[in-house]
């Protein structure tokens, strides 16, 4: 996905001279390409989040468009407090780039765990929150979100995720994308849960449950009628997201169903319970977690 | 210009911060005091800014990095024709654009909001770097209160301006040696204050941040070095300018009553 992503936004640079890159100095075999080619307009800020958080703000209160980028939590909880009062008060045209969501960096220990990112981030008045699926919506969401004028969120994944649209989907920002069609159930993933989920539906499927696939690639603004109509035409949902079971995918799909209706439907929400990870790889973790095709299908199955 | 303008100027906001405060039962006058002065030459003498166009792209920016001090700017920016002299009427009171805290959501010549401190300096670093590498002509400056200095962001900022040599950046250190809940030297010590910014490689000057004729040559004179950010350390006095306000750390919260609004006046010769 960091790959996608350094493409998209090294073509996007090439038209448009507002774009500029800073890093909390991370990014190697991954930046360079943009730092060569764009000297003037990329900042190694150095082991500093909260002052490249001020200064993308400095930044874009100049006219630009600023991206900052580091891994795991650091570009945002480090420096939660310049995000909210300097970025999002002032609705300012700040693009905050973590690689590395969920247990991407499984083995590097809690500290390299994104599993509160999405909650804290969607808490934050004005802010857009997008965690797209695959390497495909990479490559659209940060085209979308150059064109938003406001701040942004973009929670990536690591590198290697499974391309999963064959062709590029349309993709607008807080418009869910139906990966599959189904009636019986609505499983909505969100960021790099996508193949597995789709596998799950693929499991289900032999278990003659049809289960339609939302890549919910927009926590905020929610679409909230891509929830709805999922819950009118199919009757349950699922929501799968590497990420704490509080204040993310599943939260902000059951405010939604709170507001309209609850009536006969069924909802659960699948991620990691309210707690710190174990150390171990992204595979183990989805394992320990049961977000696997296996256990997501099999909790499926308990709930239907 | 003439510095007695500027002192002049330095004694009509002072009133009006003192009148503000009392309106709103508001707190934060002695911080407003001891930077008046400052403020009265910046916008007297040194910032090209320009109130019929408060967004012209190449004007000076002033960021009010110690928030809490927003009465005396809003003051400053009143006077100055940004905004009528009437809103200084509404200051903290139920749905005035006019926070305790600066706040720029509909008040022109507010460059950004502020209030929890440590924030302006890097967001000055971020205009500063913009103009640079774009060879504009505008300058930053950026009023730091000494007990802000306790946050880590501005030692983050202040490890980046020298770095991309950004000299068109200026910090103001409002150097009144009490914070919140008691003076710099009980809670965290700044001393040697100047020596830290000069091994941060800024350039610096030390000044007595009431004496106008100091104020006036340390902000025109800037940048002090090529190449490099300055910093003016300015020794203030909390409260400055009405005698029982002064360096006392209760009026970092109390509100002048109307006898004490009086008597405030009385000693600024502004007795109406």
């Amino acid at each position: 996905m960091r790959t996608a992503f350094i493409e998209t936004l090294c073509e996007l640079a090439e038209q448009d001279e507002r774009i500029w890159l800073l890093t909390g100095d991370l990014g190697y075999s991954v930046l360079e390409r943009f730092a060569s080619r764009f000297p003037r307009r990329f900042v190694n800020m150095g082991v500093a989040e909260q002052n490249m958080t001020g200064v993308a703000a400095g930044l874009a209160l100049s006219g630009k468009v600023v991206f900052t980028y580091s891994i795991a939590n650091f570009p945002t909880l480090r420096c939660l407090e310049q995000i909210r009062n300097d970025v999002c008060y002032h609705n300012l045209n700040v693009k905050i780039v973590a690689v590395g969501g969920g247990f991407a960096y499984g083995t590097q220990g809690m500290t390299h765990h994104a599993t509160e990112d999405l909650a804290i981030m969607r808490a934050l008045p004005n802010m857009v929150v997008v965690a797209p699926g695959d390497p495909v919506e990479t490559r659209l969401a940060t085209r979308a979100i150059v064109n938003y004028p406001g701040p942004c969120y973009l929670r990536l994944g690591k590198a290697g995720e499974p391309v999963v649209h064959q062709t590029p989907p349309a993709f607008t920002i807080g418009k869910a994308i139906t990966v599959r069609e189904g009636n019986s159930v609505t499983l909505i993933s969100t960021g790099g849960m996508l193949d597995n989920v789709i596998q799950a539906a693929e499991l289900l499927e032999q278990q003659r449950i049809q289960a339609r696939v939302l890549s919910m690639h927009t926590l905020k603004p929610l679409d909230s009628e891509a929830v709805l109509a999922a819950a009118r035409e199919t009757g349950s949902i699922v929501t799968v997201e590497e990420h704490s079971v509080v204040g993310g995918l599943g939260s902000a799909v059951s405010e939604t169903l709170s507001k309209v209706m609850s009536k006969g439907i069924h909802f659960r929400s699948l991620g990691m319970s309210d707690r710190f990870a174990d150390i171990g790889s992204q595979e183990c973790s989805r394992r320990s977690y049961r977000l696997t095709p296996q256990g997501i299908s099999s909790a499926v199955q308990d709930m239907l | 210009m003439s510095t007695e303008s500027s002192v002049d100027f330095a004694l009509a906001i002072r009133a009006h911060a003192l009148r503000m405060v009392h309106r709103a039962n508001a707190s934060h006058i002695g911080t407003s005091l001891s930077m008046a002065d400052l403020l009265a030459v910046l916008y007297s003498h040194v910032l090209r800014v320009d109130p019929e166009r408060p967004d012209w792209p190449d004007r000076d920016r002033f960021i009010l990095s110690k928030g809490h001090g927003a009465a005396i700017l809003y003051a400053v920016l009143a006077e100055r024709g940004f905004f009528p002299v009437k809103w200084l009427d509404t200051y903290c009171q139920d749905g005035s654009r006019l926070a305790g805290h600066i706040t720029s959501h509909g008040v022109p010549g507010v460059e950004v909001s502020t209030g929890s401190l440590g924030h302006g300096l890097p967001i000055g670093c971020g205009m500063a770097l913009a103009g640079k590498r774009e060879g504009r002509p505008y300058r930053v400056f950026v009023m730091l209160s000494d007990g802000e200095l306790d946050e880590g962001s501005n030692w983050e900022a202040i490890l980046f301006a020298p770095q991309h040599r950004l000299d068109n950046l200026v910090a103001i250190v409002d150097y009144n040696k009490i914070q919140s809940f008691g003076t710099v030297k009980e809670v965290l010590e700044l001393e040697p204050l100047v020596d830290k910014w000069r091994a941060f490689r800024w350039a610096v000057r030390e000044i007595d941040g009431h004496d106008h004729k100091q104020i006036e040559s340390a902000l025109t004179s800037a940048p002090f070095e090529p190449g490099k950010p300055s910093v003016i350390v300015a020794h203030t006095i909390k409260g400055e300018g009405v005698s029982f306000m002064e360096n006392q750390l209760a009026w970092h919260y109390k509100s002048p009553n109307a006898e004490q609004l009086k008597q405030a006046l009385a000693e600024l010769g502004l007795n109406k």
